[in-house]
């Protein structure tokens, strides 16, 4: 178990290396002058110089490369050009309106989805079955940015329920922080609602006509049992696969969210960095993206044996 | 007499419209009483394993009780609702299944699995129900009750795992035990203990049992009566002496008499083909290792040591039970896996490591029948399609490989213009000829038969193996034949390799094995097979 753990660890290492040389040359590949976004309309082409020689961008790709390496291993990710702060620290700041709105969509999601593709999957065949179908299509094919100003019409300018844009910190108040990411998190929700759904009622389809959920029933169990303890949890390796996915492609995928209800997250700062060259911002905050896919990939693996007994490592 | 256990009366129960019969079972009734253990014998679709899941309530609902009662210990259960059958369940009336591998929930503990019977049905509190739970296990004489019921169902072997299925069934002392083919997916010397454990718990608890089963063999061991089902209807009934000794009615008849009998019939060399040697191993094995990062590597040894060899005409039988290598020895031979050492010498030629593309010129020579009919056969792909596909990728024109692919249907005694059909429209013995014609198309030198009849019913299986005996005979074929069926081996072997544990322990002609095994392994699984004392077909 432990041998194993420690070889998935150590293989985590190349992928890393690898994302860390792809950004690197890509941003470095990518037309756009940094120095030149810095320095503004008006400055000559000597201003924009200096500004090039003070961010260390005149030298070789390569001499650039391995600063930046050798100073990311010391855990040293360099200052960012624009915010005059440790990209470090404009992390640090940024990752809970993002970390938050991807553990509620992920909460939300499978609740929701988990019972409403088990009973799809009970009740083959019938309206419900057919209903949840069709939402979860629904799901699928309508763009993120659509279901966010559609719900934000409905609830936030219509009913007035919730607001319609901003983030309030943890800090400040648990009960404005879930009223303000709540429309958020639903409008991410919805794929992975829709794709969780599907997911569960195939394998609990599936698992349903094992030869255990006949014994289950000849025990004599009601059925709520049966379904939850003997189907559900058959069904349950797949079902927390999709899950564990899901969660680390929303850690990439609130880009969109975070710009329609103005959330100051990591996905918003993203697309600012991008958009101003902020070569070290970018760079340390897609590391940090392709590690917490890894990590969440190495604790999926390891649920499985939870989950499963008869998978050991 | 006291009120029967279980009386079904007149029990009518359809099938969908659109298939081949309209009921499944039509106007069956028989009782079973205290202490009494009830055969329903039938052959596939005869509607026995319907009549049982309908006593507990758990047909589906695309087959429905038309009429009659079925009624425990006088309480009618058709027509009663689902909360009262959930009650009775395990209470007054258990059951055990075909499958012990798939019938246990894999993710949870087996103590666990006998508790849920207990938390549903009683108001028992944790420690006492413990207790009963570990008492249960050790009467089913598992070892070392205390780590069961803390065991994973992947941690018991089959036999084990049965006995587990056994002691929830029987955990709360029903009166009425239902048992649908429980004995048929384990191995002779498994199954002889399991049919003695039921045997036992029966008498001395008084549980009635309905016991389902195709095997003549083991009604003979364990029926008091039996009741013989065709199509859905009871053809005939009684003691389990009377019916296999004097059966009255011709399907009965039919039935026994093709159950294969243990004494191996003179066998005369077919004639005109020759003694040349089709196929020869020498020291051929097989090791199975799984490496760790850290050593610690595990070494499994499927076969050992195996000599064998085949003549042409002749047929040489693998005989042992699951993990006893017999298969993995088959597919050595067919180069579907590779040896880990040892030579496979096929007309004098060794293949154990030719490369891949040097064998392929051989491969043709060697063909395989595989057990499952079902499963062996693509089915998106016309029948005719699979025949001649293994033909035509050695260069054979299409209409060429039509035309020896309609002399093969015929062969096998299928009609040539079922060729353009796909495979679920055929019956499981049409398609194993099917697959035997798919394997003749290649006109091989050796014809590897892996469980071959095994899936089939006995009516069925007699056919099949009368009609390998006819293609050995007009071909020559060098057959080799794996089975665990000690019945089938007598009928069909010219000699006999018996394996267990990856070793052959026992080699010799058929007719020396069968009278005199030298070996105890050979021994204990002669005296394991179900209705020794009994001689079936008097051949």
């Amino acid at each position: 178990m432990w041998n194993y753990i420690g070889r998935r660890i150590l293989a985590t290492l190349p992928v890393l290396l690898i994302v860390a040389v792809l950004v690197f040359l890509m941003l470095r590949l990518t037309p756009g002058d940094p120095a030149a976004v810095i320095a503004g309309d008006a400055a000559t082409s000597q201003d924009v110089a200096e500004i090039r020689a003070k961010l260390g961008l005149d030298r070789p790709v390569v001499t650039q490369f391995f600063i930046w390496i050798g100073r990311g291993l010391q855990g040293d990710f360099g200052e960012s050009f624009f915010y005059k702060k440790t990209v470090a620290s404009l992390i640090a700041d940024r990752i809970e309106p993002t970390l938050a709105l991807a553990t509620l969509t992920i909460i939300l999601a499978t609740l929701i989805a988990v019972p409403l593709g088990t009973l799809a999957a009970y009740r083959q065949g019938s309206w419900i079955d057919r209903i949840v179908m069709g939402i979860s299509v629904i799901g699928f094919s309508v763009p993120v940015f659509v279901i966010g100003y559609v719900l934000i019409y409905v609830f936030a300018l219509q009913l007035g329920w919730f607001p319609v844009q901003g983030y309030q910190r943890l800090a400040d108040g648990f009960g404005g922080f879930l009223h303000r990411l709540i429309l958020p998190s639903i409008t991410l929700a919805m794929v992975y609602v829709a794709l969780l759904a599907r997911m569960t009622r195939t394998s609990v389809l599936e698992v349903l006509n094992e030869d255990y959920v006949r014994t289950a029933r000849a025990k004599g169990l009601p059925n709520l049992k049966v379904l939850v303890f003997h189907a559900l949890r058959n069904a349950a390796v797949p079902i927390v696969t999709v899950i564990g996915i899901g969660i680390a492609v929303l850690i990439g995928g609130v880009v969109v969210t975070e710009s329609v209800y103005n959330i100051p997250g990591l996905g918003r700062l993203t697309v600012d960095a991008v958009l101003a060259r902020d070569y070290p911002t970018v760079q340390a905050v897609i590391l940090l993206f392709s590690f917490a896919y890894v990590v969440i990939n190495l604790a999926i693996d390891l649920m499985y044996t939870v989950l499963d007994p008869r998978i050991r490592y | 007499m006291a009120e029967p256990v279980l009386e079904i009366r007149g029990l009518r129960i359809a099938l969908p419209k659109d298939s081949d019969r309209a009921e499944a079972v039509s106007g069956v009734s028989f009782s079973v009483a205290a202490g009494e253990i009830v055969c329903l014998v039938g052959e596939s679709g005869s509607g026995k394993s319907v009549i049982a899941f309908s006593a507990m309530g758990l047909l589906p609902k695309s087959l429905p009780v038309v009429s009659g009662t079925i009624a425990l210990q006088g309480e009618n259960l058709v027509g009663a609702s689902e909360y009262r059958l959930r009650e009775l369940r395990c209470t007054r009336m258990g059951m055990i299944f075909q499958e012990p591998m798939t019938a246990l929930n894999p993710v949870m503990r087996c103590g666990d699995q006998i508790d849920e019977v207990l938390r549903a049905h009683t108001q028992l509190a944790a420690a006492v129900r413990r207790e009963k739970i570990i008492a249960m296990i050790a009467q089913v004489h598992l070892p070392d009750p205390v780590r069961m019921v803390d065991s994973f169902p992947h941690q018991l072997s089959g036999g084990q795992r049965q006995r587990i299925m056994i002691a929830m069934a029987l955990v709360l002392g029903p009166s009425l035990l239902i048992a649908d083919e429980p004995t048929t997916a384990l191995d002779v010397t498994t199954q002889a203990q399991i049919l003695k454990l039921i045997r036992e718990l029966q008498r001395d608890r008084g549980t009635g049992v309905l016991f389902i089963t195709h095997d003549f063999g083991v009604v003979a061991e364990i029926a008091d009566r039996v009741a013989v089902l065709q199509y859905g209807e009871l053809v005939e009934m009684g003691p389990t002496a009377q019916i296999l000794s004097a059966p009255q009615h011709p399907y009965t008849r039919m039935l026994i008499a093709s159950v294969p009998s243990h004494t191996p019939p003179a066998r005369p060399p077919v004639a005109g083909a020759g003694d040349a040697i089709v196929l020869s191993t020498e020291a051929l094995a097989k090791t199975y290792s799984t490496a760790g990062l850290f050593g610690g590597a595990r070494k499994v040894d499927a076969a050992r040591d195996v000599s064998i060899e085949i003549r042409k005409g002749e047929t040489l039988g693998i005989v042992g039970e699951s993990g006893s290598g017999k298969s993995t020895v088959a597919r050595c031979i067919a180069r579907l896996i590779d040896p880990s050492g040892g030579k496979i010498l096929l007309c004098g030629t060794d293949i154990a490591r030719m490369p891949a593309g040097r064998l392929r010129e051989l491969r043709h020579k060697v063909q395989i029948v595989f057990q499952d009919p079902y499963r062996s056969l693509n089915p998106r792909r016309t029948v005719g399609e699979s025949i001649i596909e293994g033909p035509m990728n050695y260069g054979l024109a299409r209409h060429d490989a039509l035309e020896r692919s309609r002399k093969l249907m015929e062969l096998v005694r299928l009609d040539p213009g079922a060729l353009e059909r796909y495979p679920h429209q055929f019956s499981g013995g049409q398609r194993q000829r099917i697959c035997i014609a798919r394997a003749l198309a290649m006109e091989p030198e050796l014809l590897i038969a892996d469980e071959a009849v095994s899936a089939l019913d006995v009516s069925v299986q007699a056919q099949v193996l009368k009609l390998l005996e006819e293609i050995r005979h007009s071909l020559h074929l060098a057959v080799l034949f794996i089975t665990h069926d000690l019945r089938v081996a007598a009928q069909v072997c010219d000699k006999v390799a018996v394996m267990s544990k990856g070793i052959v322990v026992e080699y010799g002609p058929a007719e020396q094995v069968f009278r005199a095994p030298q070996h105890e392994y050979t021994r204990a699984l002669f005296d394991a097979a179900p209705g020794r004392g009994f001689e079936f077909a008097a051949a």
